[in-house]
């Protein structure tokens, strides 16, 4: 007591890390909540988002996710900065392969065309996939042309210059979307292509989905494409596709549906491809989202590959109401198994296996 | 002279010396750090952007092609940099004339309770961030430029010979080079009227005198005086616009159309080095021809932005004197 150097430091060192402590009280409250950090594709960010919110409580971990976009998600999970990538494009089997990853779906989601036709109602205008790729290809120019006026016979198409607007941002959402006109059309194919930014012949660049929707908005006469998510709760004019079958489909939540349940998921890494199926009520544009996971997690980021995991697990069986009501599609619990399945893939560094059923 | 150097020097002591020595070689580092940053930012972008000249060699210069699809990946600079080169010049066309009437106004015409207000309105304009800028011209200027400008202009001036094509345009989204322009002048413009501002105020009283005793009109006292006394900072805060609006990015994006293809008419979208760089950016993978394309775009920026600068010191090099 008397001797000041022997008891101050003490002191001193105790005051400093009282500030450092108090963050952290709340966390200590609960049993261990751990972080896991993920970062990628920012299609299903809104519904990764709640997940995350509800996960907190429900798997007692915090789910921070950082949507830079699919290709910033591939960089991280291969640098392994992350516990875990998101990608809209899937990785094929080489390259999953390459970067020792596993890949598996989590949501579904699809893509609507939004327009601006003054006295043309929500759903009203149907398209045909040749007249949408001869759009954005620049051959139609006028909404009164022949072909457009001919489908759509009940409405009265104006006469006003078509102005297509495109993601300028690379996204997840133009991938999908050019997907499906080179599956379409093989002009397009032999085109622009189909990647997360293209070569767009006509129109307008908007960053953002709300960039896009905002042009059309502004713009008589403009066509967009964004996310059904994006669209349902803006309330934007949206159109009628004739799928492969043929039928003029609308764009709801059964005939998103269908395309899910139309979907192939043994392809590996549960690349299902839901482009331009063919059932006689499916939504033609609709694609999975992916989570990329290392097989081989080094060992400081062992806990947060066993965490995402048991997050992901959490919501399969919890989230999927949470992601209907974001409007996007819950994947079959057939697929939930099957990913689990192969969840077994994932070892520590001493071999043992990550995840176990139990561990949830 | 020199024993009084020295006797002031001597209570002082040794302190004093390396005291100069220390302050002199801190100077010396701060500029050498400047040096040493440009260089070193310089040299990142062409080793990152290596890939790509190699690939492409020098086709990567005067190519529209952008094609990031995999497999038949093809990269070309030219239409981001004709796009930044033409938004900035449109835009230093637009805002020095404006800039310079507003210096004028406010140094000789405005009486003098307007003068400090209308100042500071204006420094205040310098420090909005660009974002605002992109905004406001989205969501203003973009309806405006739609409705009331391209419309008429496009019927009338259309029609010309030769130069017709440079407003006839098939985008009627408004967002478009001219759009962009307008954006970067509103931009730029309080940067150089400021410092035309200030540098008008730096004119003796006493010329001004002189030339208004012999009499002469204000218009002549601006051309015969003030502007042959104040060039050489007008030229300077000309270029800090130009720098300015050479980089800019956020504003730009919201109001340029963002297309990789060849504009005819100003009033076409197109897009910007800067603005290419910030969208392809997030989705580029490490490694990729299209992340090098994208650093090697970043150099070129840089190319541009040393040449335009060089260029009009140079072209002003024999008036500065």
């Amino acid at each position: 007591m008397l001797d000041p150097d022997g008891d101050s430091p003490v002191n001193r060192r105790s005051l400093l890390a009282l500030p450092a402590i108090l963050p952290m009280m709340p966390s200590a409250g609960f049993a261990q909540q751990a972080t896991i950090t993920g970062a990628g594709a920012t299609f299903p960010r809104p519904v990764y988002e709640r997940w995350g919110q509800a996960a907190r409580e429900g798997a007692n971990i915090i789910l921070n996710y950082q949507s830079i976009g699919s290709g910033g998600g591939i960089n991280q999970i291969t640098n392994r900065t992350v516990d875990f990538g998101a990608t809209d494009a899937p990785r094929n089997e080489a390259q999953l392969r390459e970067a020792s990853l596993i890949q598996f779906p989590t949501v579904m989601g699809s893509v609507v065309l939004i327009v601006n036709l003054p006295g043309v109602a929500d759903n009203a205008l149907r398209l045909t996939p040749e007249v949408i790729t001869d759009i954005f290809l620049g051959r139609i120019t006028r909404w009164n042309d022949p072909r457009l006026v001919e489908m759509n016979r009940e409405l009265r198409m104006p006469n006003l210059p078509i102005s297509p607007a495109y993601r300028a941002d690379a996204s997840g959402t133009t991938f999908v979307f050019t997907t499906y006109l080179s599956r379409v059309s093989e002009t397009w194919r032999n085109g622009p292509g189909a990647a997360t930014s293209v070569q767009w012949p006509v129109g307008n660049g908007a960053r953002g989905n709300e960039g896009v929707s905002n042009a059309v908005r502004n713009t008589p006469g403009a066509i967009g494409y964004t996310e059904n998510a994006y669209a349902t709760v803006n309330r934007l004019i949206t159109t009628q596709i004739r799928n492969k079958a043929g039928n003029f489909i609308t764009p709801v939540m059964e005939a998103f549906q269908a395309a899910a349940s139309a979907a192939d998921w043994t392809r590996p890494g549960f690349a299902a491809d839901m482009v331009d199926l063919s059932g006689p009520t499916v939504w033609p544009i609709v694609s999975p989202t992916f989570i990329l996971l290392p097989t081989n997690p080094v060992a400081d980021r062992v806990a947060g590959s066993r965490n995402t995991m048991r997050v992901f697990d959490w919501a399969f069986r919890n989230g999927a109401d949470a992601a209907r009501r974001l409007e996007y599609i819950p994947l079959p619990d057939a697929v939930h198994a099957a990913i689990r399945a192969t969840w077994s893939q994932v070892r520590d560094p001493s071999g043992t296996q990550v995840w176990t059923p139990s561990a949830a | 002279m020199q024993q009084s150097v020295s006797l002031v020097a001597k209570p002082r002591g040794s302190s004093g010396a390396m005291g100069d020595k220390f302050f002199e070689w801190l100077c010396r580092g701060a500029g050498l750090l400047v040096l040493g940053l440009l260089g070193a930012i310089i040299l990142t972008l062409f080793i990152g952007g290596l890939p790509a000249f190699q690939e492409f060699g020098a086709q990567f210069l005067w190519s529209t092609a952008w094609q990031p699809v995999e497999g038949r990946e093809n990269y070309g600079a030219l239409v981001p940099m004709l796009g930044t080169i033409v938004t900035s010049i449109l835009a230093i066309l637009i805002a020095v004339p404006a800039a310079f009437g507003i210096a004028f106004y406010l140094t000789e015409l405005a009486p003098q309770w307007l003068r400090q207000p209308v100042g500071t309105a204006i420094e205040l304009l310098a420090a909005v961030p660009s974002i605002i800028f992109g905004m406001w011209g989205l969501f203003v200027l973009v309806p405006i430029i739609q409705n009331y400008i391209q419309i008429p202009f496009g019927e009338t001036l259309g029609a010309l010979p030769l130069i017709g094509g440079i407003f006839d345009s098939n985008n009627f989204a408004g967002t478009s080079v001219f759009a962009a322009s307008m954006v970067l002048a509103v931009m730029i413009l309080p940067f150089i009227a400021a410092t035309m501002r200030d540098v008008f105020l730096q004119v003796p009283p006493v010329y001004k005198e002189s030339a208004y005793g012999l009499g002469a009109t204000r218009w002549e006292v601006m051309r015969g005086v003030v502007i042959p006394y104040t060039r050489i900072s007008v030229v300077g805060g000309v270029m800090l616009g130009l720098g300015r609006a050479l980089g800019e990015t956020m504003a730009v994006t919201f109001v340029i159309g963002n297309a990789n293809r060849m504009f005819t008419s100003v009033f076409d979208p197109s897009t910007t080095i800067a603005s290419v760089v910030a969208m392809e950016f997030p989705e580029s993978l490490m490694g990729s021809l299209k992340q090098s394309s994208l650093l090697a775009l970043g150099f070129l920026l840089f190319v541009i932005s040393f040449i335009v600068l060089a260029t009009s010191r140079y072209l002003l090099r024999s008036r500065l004197k």
